[in-house]
Formats: structure tokens, sequence, C-alpha cells
């Protein structure tokens, strides 16, 4: 750093504070418009922190670590309060003007230019409030992309012996492998030896999906029991049969219903009308 | 969204969200359940090919008219590596990259006009339209 450039910072460093009162009541005064609501007294704890802590980090020559730490704090909690990253960025920008009040009346050069560098260094801190909403977002988006993952995929018992899945949604690589490592675990769990794939809340079965579907088949199949896959409305039968899939000798339903009396009766159990009461009833869905 | 639309397609949610576009599209076209099916999951098919071959590219959705027909036309474009053998790849069944074979051959029969342009090393052009009926 030049010469001059040392001087202009440690003028600013003077700046803030020599006038400290009057730049922090006027940033205080900027932030609270920009916040609009919300707890004032709240607000100024918290400035008055990362006043103090950019103070400091000056004095640490240029450490930024702590400012940084509060400012991620300060971001967050004003993103739970719904305030937008813009809005926080604002916030931290509004130190620029207050300053820049007692820089124009200090009027030196050396002021002047250390007010560029303190630009500089307000403008970082405020990008990073920003990318600290950011990954806070992100975090939120992923965790719940993986709670989805593990609730969307319940393998349920039909009967004694039948195990089904009810696949919803799209299927990608990621679930796939989820469907098929419960549906394969439950097997073995429950020593069924038939499984029921329904894909009645596939929006589109296109050759990955079918791919991962025929897959999971085999896999099940390796260990001993036989899939149906059911759900098959008209529209996806067509577009399988345009597409050229061939599901080969695999068992397919156009409704849950019949997958579930299809592998009854694979397994042997029989249905008797009890007069004019069914005995056992399959609900339709 | 309105449309002519172009839409990336760089991640497997992309792909997700071009099939969600091309349906509701299809829904202002007027195409069938059946045929709204089928254009998007041919949609689906090249776009995770442009994803998978390419590492990525773009779909353009446009209505288009022919007299007081209405139709859907996807053209989806990518940078990626091109197609050296364009007849070998529609071949039912041929595959380099471990699926089925059937993207590429099967979205040619799910709809009505399919154009493929491509030389190796400058990418992939493919336009497909289905038509209202």
């Amino acid at each position: 750093m030049s010469v001059s450039a040392e001087a202009g910072r440690r003028r600013i460093e003077e700046l803030l504070q020599e006038h400290q009162e009057r730049v922090f009541k006027r940033w205080l005064q900027l932030a609270a418009s920009s916040a609009g609501h919300g707890d004032r007294g709240d607000l100024t704890g918290q400035l008055r922190e990362i006043y103090q802590a950019l103070k400091q980090s000056f004095t640490d020559s240029g450490d930024l670590s702590d400012l940084r730490g509060l400012l991620a704090e300060l971001s967050r909690s004003r993103a739970r309060h719904g305030f937008s990253p813009s809005e926080t960025a604002v916030m931290v920008f509004g130190l620029k003007e207050a300053l820049y009040e007692s820089v124009e009346a200090d009027g030196s050069p050396e002021a002047l230019r250390g007010f560029i560098w303190f630009s500089r260094i307000i403008d970082d801190l405020g990008l990073f409030t920003i990318e600290s909403y950011a990954v806070a977002r992100e975090k939120v988006i992923i965790d719940q992309a993986e709670q989805l993952l593990e609730l969307s995929t319940p393998v349920v018992k039909l009967w004694e012996g039948i195990v089904a899945v009810p696949l919803v949604g799209t299927l990608d690589s990621a679930r796939t492998q989820v469907v098929m490592e419960k549906l394969l675990q439950t097997l073995v769990d429950t020593g069924s030896e038939h499984a029921v794939i329904d894909i009645t809340g596939v929006p589109a079965v296109d050759t990955q999906v079918a791919q991962h579907l025929l897959k999971t088949v085999v896999a099940a199949r390796l260990m001993g029991a036989e899939c149906v896959i059911s759900g098959i409305r008209p529209q996806i039968a067509h577009t399988i049969v345009t597409l050229g899939i061939e599901f080969g000798d695999i068992v397919t339903k156009a409704s849950l219903a019949d997958a579930l009396a299809h592998a009854l009766r694979e397994s042997g159990v029989d249905f008797v009308r009890r007069r004019t009461h069914v005995a056992v009833r399959t609900e339709e869905r | 969204m309105t449309t002519p639309a172009t839409l990336p397609v760089t991640s497997n949610s992309d792909v997700v969200l071009v099939r969600q576009h091309v349906r509701t599209v299809a829904v202002d076209v007027g195409l069938s359940l059946v045929d709204q099916t089928k254009v998007v999951t041919a949609a689906s098919e090249l776009a995770r090919n442009a994803l998978v071959y390419a590492g990525g590219g773009r779909v353009r959705v446009e209505i288009v008219h022919n007299g007081i027909r209405r139709g859907l036309r996807l053209t989806f474009s990518d940078d990626g590596p091109g197609i050296p053998d364009i007849e070998r790849a529609l071949t039912d069944g041929w595959t380099t990259g471990g699926g089925l074979g059937l993207g590429l051959s099967g979205s040619r029969r799910l709809v009505d006009e399919f154009d493929v342009r491509s030389a190796p090393g400058e990418g992939t052009l493919i336009t497909v339209t289905k038509w209202a009926r």
C-alpha cells in the first residue's frame, strides 16, 4: 500500500472514531428507513456490534472474519423476517452515505482517498450479505429435496406376502435408487413374494423411467419376488408403444386393484362370495 | 410463461421444468391427452440427450400455425460433440450412453415432424413439431 493510501485509510479510521456518534446515528436512521418495520431496538444493537467489529477489523490489520460472522448472522435473521437480500445489502451500503457526510465536512484529500478504499470494503461486505443469504436458502432447498426423497417413497403392505410401492412424481436416478433399495429391503423384511409398482402418479414414462423400472423388476426377481407394474393409463400405454419400449414378460395392469387381484391369484388366495356380501373387498382407488 | 420461450437444459431439474412447460403449452395448443403425453415424453428424451451427450443445451418452445392447424414446435440445440452417424443414432437399440437406445428413434415416432442437423464438433440441432388434430 502506498504512503498516501495508508494516510487515507488512517484518516477514515479516525473519522469513524471521532464522529462515531454522528455517523452511527445517521446510519441507523438510513437503515431504519430502508427496513421500514421491525424491532428498532434490535436493529440498534446489531448495527452497533457491526460498527464495533468494523473498527476492530481496521486495527487488526484488515481481518474481516469477525465482521463477516456478524453480517452472516444479520443476513440470516433478516431473511427469516422476510427481508429480501438486497434490502439487507442496501442497509450495509447505508454506512457509506453516513460516513460520506463526515468525509465531506472534513474535506481533506486523505479523507476522500480513504473513502474510495472504504467504499470498496463496504461493497464487498454488502455482496457478502447477499452470498450468505443465498447459501442459507440453498441449504434449505437441499434439505427439503432430501426430505422429499424420503417422504415420497413409502412401501406398503397390501396383503400377506404382497407389498406395493405407489410412485408419485418424477422418477430420476436418485429416487429410483431409493425406491429400489426400500422395495428390496421390504421384500426381505416381510418375506413377500409379490410386489406391485404403481405408476399412476408418474406423469410421463420416458426411456429413462422405463429403464429404471425394468432394473427394479429384474432386481426383485433375483431375490425371488415377482413384480407387477400397475397404473398404466391409456396415454402412457400409447407413448410406451410408440417409443418402442418392451416390457417383455413383466406383468402390467391398468389399475392397482387389478394388480392386487393378479398377485392374490398367483399366491393362491381365492375369493368367495358369501350370499350377497363380498367376503373380501379389494378397494378401488 | 409466454411463447416462444427458450429454456436452458443444464441439469436434471431443468429437464423436469422443460417437461412441465411443454405440457402447459401443449394444453394451450389443444393437443389431445395422448398427444400431450407423447410430445412431453419426446421433450423429456431430447432434453436428456442434450444433457447427457452434450453436457447441456437449450430448448425453444413455440406455437406454430399451418393454415388453421396449430402445432407445437420444439427446437433443441447444444454445442456438444455432435452426432457422427445420424442414421445409426436413429436405429432402435443403438446407444453409446448405457440407455435403452430408444430416446432419439422413439422421439421421432412420437412427433409428426422430426429433423436432426448435426456434425462432429459442431453440436446438434433437433427440431420436432406436433400438430393438433
